[in-house]
């Protein structure tokens, strides 16, 4: 307001001028640089969504003329709640290993960052170890360990459940470093409760899944970590601050915008990654219906379950995260 | 005088306290040192100690994690050397007593590899390629100028982010195999009598093509975000001094923004062909028919190896790990040439908030 107002005032000698303003041609040429993004939303994406929502209220007839949508109203989602058997059971499991890997993943990945950030010999080398999950660990591994599980469970029920685990790859070694036992033994010591040693002896057991889920969230740390300006640090160890206290007054505030990134995208990772029960869950309804659209229901309760989660997590965790520039 | 009313043992100790401050000062400046001298006030102190301590700390704990990280596909490597009696044998843990490359032979003849290969490639080259340029471009855009509606726009493409396309995977079928935008071919056919049903374009390379070039892909969300929060960073008297010279601002854009940012675009185009080369959802869901084989069709066991045996479903467990390699494999080999500038690009990104 204030610069057009100038420009008036300073140019008034000068007659109208003629044409557009450059910030009204670079808002047009702003239009055609996201014009692939608008595109697809608005050609492609929008009527799936569209039609995604109306086959969640219907049921498809394929009759002489072709198939054909009825209309059924919450026919669809009052059968996926209350008449699957399944349904339920397995939204609740899959939303508490939601809440179980979120912490889990976003503490490791915000450790291993810190740790890869600091000036030390070979961190290279590290580095391009700890990121190959990023981009190794992705639907085939998954889906042939998968494979393997299943191969397995045959394999047992096939020799009546009594046959030693016939699998000796390294899976099963590299899946369970530490027993229960031990861990849950030099826990009893401390006076913690017993939820954070099943926590703890549970986080343990399952490092080898943490650490492959975690690798993008380590980029996103590590790339927060370095634009920390070196400045603050310097003039904090100036006062005598320990690294400890560096870490929670300076490390700690500088990237919690980072926290709730990660935690958020967390959230949608686990909720979209192929070994998700629910995932698979909406993947056999859809095939066992014979091409019916009874699992659309499903799929959109389970969205609209997450995307209740990340409202709840963002609220909770926007009222600490700090921001420091405010107006930009 | 002064020393005299000193006792014997002040004076040792500010005898002491000269010697430690010349030493510090010559370790400071890198003079030559005795060697008894340069041990004493550089290695015994408290600090070296806990700084040591903190060190060894740390590398055991990034080895340990390298190891967790590794060590499965260390053993898969081990398991698809051995031959079929190796996993019998209760004494071989990783090396091979009857170590072979029958496994290996019979995946890539037998499964077609090659050609699995040839075909996966062409589909992740294509993808990542229209990728990276697309969500560059995007990304700009949204990242430098200001248009009405701009945080609402952006506010779709986290919500784009977060619904899976599983959820919409009926949707996407039928998009492309009867492919019309908003059913407008059809109307026209049938204004003149015909009743077209749009094309089947099932089969083809195109969905995946359309999808990348309207920022649908996989994780194309994820890529506009990171280019957008790069290009914040981005100063704007760059821009400013490309318009003075009288360039306009797509010629800055191909002229200085894309050269500047190689880094980023490397990034990106790792995610892009790492996510679309080992990706099974869209090609399971567009390469329906007797199409050509891609990479996931290679994991099967082939009929060539007789796994009828003691120890079945671990050797088949290893037959498909080992075309998990082979999958793998040149990923792998790419990751190691592109790593340095991939991390660097992601950390110059500088994601906030």
């Amino acid at each position: 307001m204030t610069k057009t107002k100038q420009v008036t005032t300073t140019k008034k000698a000068s007659p109208k001028r003629k044409g557009k303003s450059l910030n009204k041609v670079k808002a047009r040429n702003g239009w055609v640089f996201i014009a692939p993004f608008l595109i697809g939303f608005v050609l492609i994406y929008l009527p799936m969504i569209v039609e995604s929502l109306r086959f969640s209220f219907g049921e498809l007839k394929f009759e002489k003329t072709g198939v054909v949508l009825k209309y059924v109203g919450w026919e669809n989602y009052s059968w996926a709640l209350f008449k699957h058997t399944d349904f339920v059971k397995t939204l609740g499991g899959s939303v508490g290993q939601l809440l179980f890997n979120v912490p889990a993943i976003v503490i490791f990945a915000l450790f291993v960052a810190v740790l890869l950030n600091q000036k030390m010999r070979g961190r290279a080398i590290f580095r391009a170890i700890f990121f190959i999950p990023v981009i190794v660990s992705t639907g085939i591994i998954e889906f042939i360990e998968m494979q393997d599980q299943l191969a397995d469970a045959m394999s047992q029920v096939a020799s009546g459940g009594s046959g030693i685990g016939a699998s000796t790859g390294g899976q099963e070694a590299s899946n369970s470093f530490v027993s229960v036992m031990e861990v849950s033994r030099y826990f009893q010591g401390m006076a913690v409760g017993q939820e954070l040693v099943q926590y703890v002896t549970d986080i343990v057991n399952n490092v080898y899944d943490i650490v492959n889920k975690s690798g993008v969230q380590m980029l996103i740390f590590l790339a927060g970590l370095q634009s920390v300006s070196p400045a603050i640090y310097e003039s904090c160890q100036m006062d005598g601050a320990t690294s400890w206290e560096i870490f929670w007054k300076i490390t700690f505030p500088m990237i919690s915008p980072m926290i709730l990134v990660n935690a958020v995208y967390t959230v949608i990772d686990s909720f979209t990654s192929q070994d998700n029960k629910m995932m698979s869950l909406i993947n056999e309804v859809y095939k066992d219906s014979g091409g019916n659209v009874r699992s659309t229901a499903m799929a959109w309760i389970y969205f609209l379950v997450v995307i209740l989660i990340l409202l709840v997590v963002a609220a909770i965790m926007g009222g600490y995260v700090f921001y420091q520039k405010r107006d930009t | 005088m002064d020393s005299t009313t000193m006792s014997k043992k002040e004076l040792r100790a500010l005898r002491q306290q000269q010697k430690k401050e010349e030493a510090l000062r010559r370790i400071k400046t890198r003079d030559k040192i005795p060697f008894w001298m340069l041990i004493r006030y550089k290695y015994c102190t408290l600090y070296f100690a806990k700084k040591l301590g903190l060190a060894i700390f740390r590398l055991v704990l990034l080895v340990g994690l390298s190891y967790v990280i590794l060590f499965p596909y260390l053993s898969k490597i081990f398991n698809s050397f051995m031959g079929r009696e190796d996993f019998v044998d209760v004494t071989v843990l990783l090396i091979a007593k009857h170590p072979t490359l029958d496994t290996y032979k019979a995946i890539i003849e037998s499964n077609h590899y090659f050609r699995a290969l040839l075909n996966s490639t062409t589909i992740a080259l294509m993808c990542a390629t229209i990728q990276m340029l697309i969500c560059t471009f995007v990304g700009y855009g949204f990242a430098k100028f200001n248009f009405r509606f701009r945080k609402l726009l952006f506010v779709l493409v986290i919500f784009m982010m977060i619904v899976p396309h599983e959820t919409l995977q009926l949707s996407l079928f039928m998009k492309f195999r009867y492919f019309d935008i908003w059913g407008i071919g059809g109307a026209v056919s049938k204004l003149f009598g015909g009743s077209w049903e749009g094309f089947n374009l099932l089969n083809t390379n195109w969905p995946l093509a359309i999808m990348s070039l309207t920022c649908l892909g996989l994780k194309n969300g994820l890529y506009i975000y990171i280019m957008r929060q790069y290009f914040n960073g981005v100063p704007d008297e760059l821009e400013e001094a490309a318009y003075v010279d009288g360039a306009n601002v797509y010629k800055t854009f191909m002229k200085i923004i894309l050269p500047m940012s190689t880094t980023m675009l490397v990034t990106i185009f790792m995610f892009a062909f790492a996510w679309q080369w080992s990706d099974m959802f869209y090609t399971g869901l567009f390469y329906t028919g007797k199409h050509d084989a891609l990479l996931p069709d290679i994991i099967k066991i082939p009929t060539v190896l007789d796994t009828q045996y003691a120890a079945q479903s671990a050797y088949e467990s290893a037959i498909r790990n080992t075309s998990g390699l082979l999958i793998l494999a040149p990923l792998v080999v790419l990751y190691l040439f592109a790593q340095r500038t991939m991390i660097e690009g992601v950390e110059r990104s500088g994601i906030t908030g």
